[in-house]
């Protein structure tokens, strides 16, 4: 059997797990995976995300992708990081950069097994701001050159590939070589806020193959959480795993300790279980009955008969869920068109889920109106307006092969 | 990048090699995910067979003896080199005095 064979049949311990520490957040990014805004009463303690360390740990999980809401503003962030790190659970947590000053800049470069991943969706201050909110363009540099100045070893600058930043590419990469940096850009999913603006900002079928030739071209230096795997279908697969890893060798565990198939799948379809029950976390990847079922041989359904199956095996699971797709058929943006039939096709019964976890907050903290900002398509500028925002973060997504942190796959092959 | 350079040397299975010590392997059906602490990589040993090897490298004094005692057919032996060819060049295993 293929590695990536045992991959979809699901290993004994995920191969990095993405772990939301909050859903407060100091911005409200348009795009927010994990609507996150307002803290949830209900998120674990302290003690409780040790226990949570504890068993990772004990399984082996060799690190943890660390995002939220901003996880740097629970007030135990740098308690838990130390506790990660020395029981050989390794951190990498991504930050719109709002905390690290001058002296956590420095705290980071002397620490071991901590990766710093610094959200960025635009190369510019207007592009970036636009989705991120006012100010956060500045924040995330700043918190750039505090790294670069404290000697910290290549953070990562984590950016969400829209429709406004797909032409900044090369600027995105100037910007990591400039804070000596290593650039990791990631899909828009449908998921969380990023429901209400994946019409107005996933990038358009012409911006996918640039996208695409563009990895082709760079993809040795540059990470992608594997979650481009879709556009393989264009021909040359792309480096890391080309596979929905979502409850098989990834899944989310969410500020309140709920246990997700996969970052981009909020949504209580794709709830397994959560690490307060008995058993913990380990009982709720081994046991749950949704893991068990994501883990069964896949059927292909739609696209069975579609020659590029075996490339883009169907897609996102997110991606389909949250624009009312079938589960078992194209991805919204499948590079044959026939996830945009499949999206004409929808009609007023098609019900398009909505996650009811929800913590934006109903008003921004403070009113701003929309940064004007117009690229490219004239034609929707009636269409739905883009809130204004602040932040939060995008997280990686199943990081297989990798980096510390995405993993690039590495397969040393003997024995066929 | 920074292991393989370090490593440097041009791996020799007449020689002694061990793990590296800062180098965990977790069991999994296929064989083993491997994750080294210092380069914060992961990579994978594709066969059960594999992960024998490297871990028996420590009890044996050379690459050879260690495949030999997991008893690895002769016909498979060149890919096992190729493999822990790579796994040497990565960090995972090394040579050991």
């Amino acid at each position: 059997m293929k590695l990536v064979d045992h991959f979809q049949y699901g290993l004994n311990s995920p191969i990095c797990l993405t772990w939301e520490l909050t859903y407060a957040c100091n911005l409200a990014c348009v795009h927010c995976l994990s609507s996150s805004g307002r803290r949830d009463p209900r998120e674990l303690t302290t003690a409780e995300a040790k226990g949570v360390i504890d068993e990772l740990q004990r399984m082996q999980v060799f690190y943890v992708n660390i995002g939220g809401g901003e996880p740097t503003v629970r007030p135990d962030f740098w308690e838990l990081l130390d506790y990660a790190v020395g029981h050989d659970v390794g951190v990498k947590f991504s930050t719109n950069g709002i905390k690290l000053d001058e002296k956590r800049a420095r705290q980071l470069a002397a620490a071991d097994y901590v990766d710093v991943q610094i959200s960025l969706d635009g190369a510019t201050a207007e592009i970036n701001d636009h989705v991120r909110g006012p100010g956060s363009f500045a924040t995330a540099i700043r918190a750039l050159e505090n790294l670069a100045a404290a000697g910290f070893g290549q953070p990562k600058i984590s950016v969400v590939m829209t429709r406004q930043n797909v032409d900044q590419l090369d600027e995105f990469a100037t910007i990591a070589d400039r804070f000596g940096a290593q650039l990791r850009i990631t899909r828009l999913r449908p998921s969380g806020r990023g429901a209400d603006v994946w019409d107005e900002l996933h990038p358009t079928a012409a911006q996918q193959r640039q996208l695409y030739d563009w990895l082709v071209a760079h993809g040795d230096k540059v990470l992608t959480g594997d979650s481009f795997f879709h556009l393989s279908a264009y021909g040359e697969a792309l480096p890391g795993l080309n596979l929905c890893g979502a409850g098989r060798v990834v899944c989310l565990i969410d500020p309140v300790g709920d246990v997700y198939a996969c970052p981009f799948a909020i949504h209580e379809n794709f709830l397994a279980g959560n690490v307060r029950s008995p058993g913990g976390f380990e009982q709720v990847w081994r046991q749950s009955e949704l893991f068990t079922q994501l883990r069964q041989p896949q059927t292909g359904g739609a696209c069975r008969s579609c020659g590029f199956y075996d490339s883009c095996q169907g897609g996102c699971m997110a991606a389909k869920f949250f624009t009312g797709l079938p589960l078992d058929g194209p991805d919204p943006e499948c590079v044959r068109g026939f996830g945009e039939q499949a999206l004409a096709a929808r009609d007023a019964d098609t019900l398009v889920p909505r996650s009811d976890v929800d913590h934006s907050r109903s008003a921004p903290r403070n009113s701003r109106g929309p940064v004007p900002v117009q690229i490219g398509m004239p034609d929707r500028a009636d269409g739905p307006q883009v809130r204004p925002d602040r932040a939060c973060e995008t997280s990686p997504l199943a990081g297989m092969p990798g980096d510390a942190s995405d993993s690039r796959l590495r397969v040393p092959v003997a024995g066929g | 990048m920074g292991a393989q350079e370090a490593a440097g040397a041009v791996f020799d299975p007449d020689r002694a090699y061990r793990c590296s010590p800062r180098v965990a392997l977790r069991p999994e059906p296929f064989g083993a995910l491997v994750y080294h602490f210092g380069t914060r990589r992961l990579s994978f040993l594709k066969t059960p067979q594999l992960v024998d090897v490297v871990c028996g490298l420590e009890q044996h004094d050379s690459v050879h003896a260690a495949i030999d005692a997991a008893a690895i057919e002769e016909a498979q032996r060149p890919a096992y080199l190729r493999a822990l060819a790579g796994l040497a060049a990565n960090g995972t295993i090394e040579e050991r005095s």
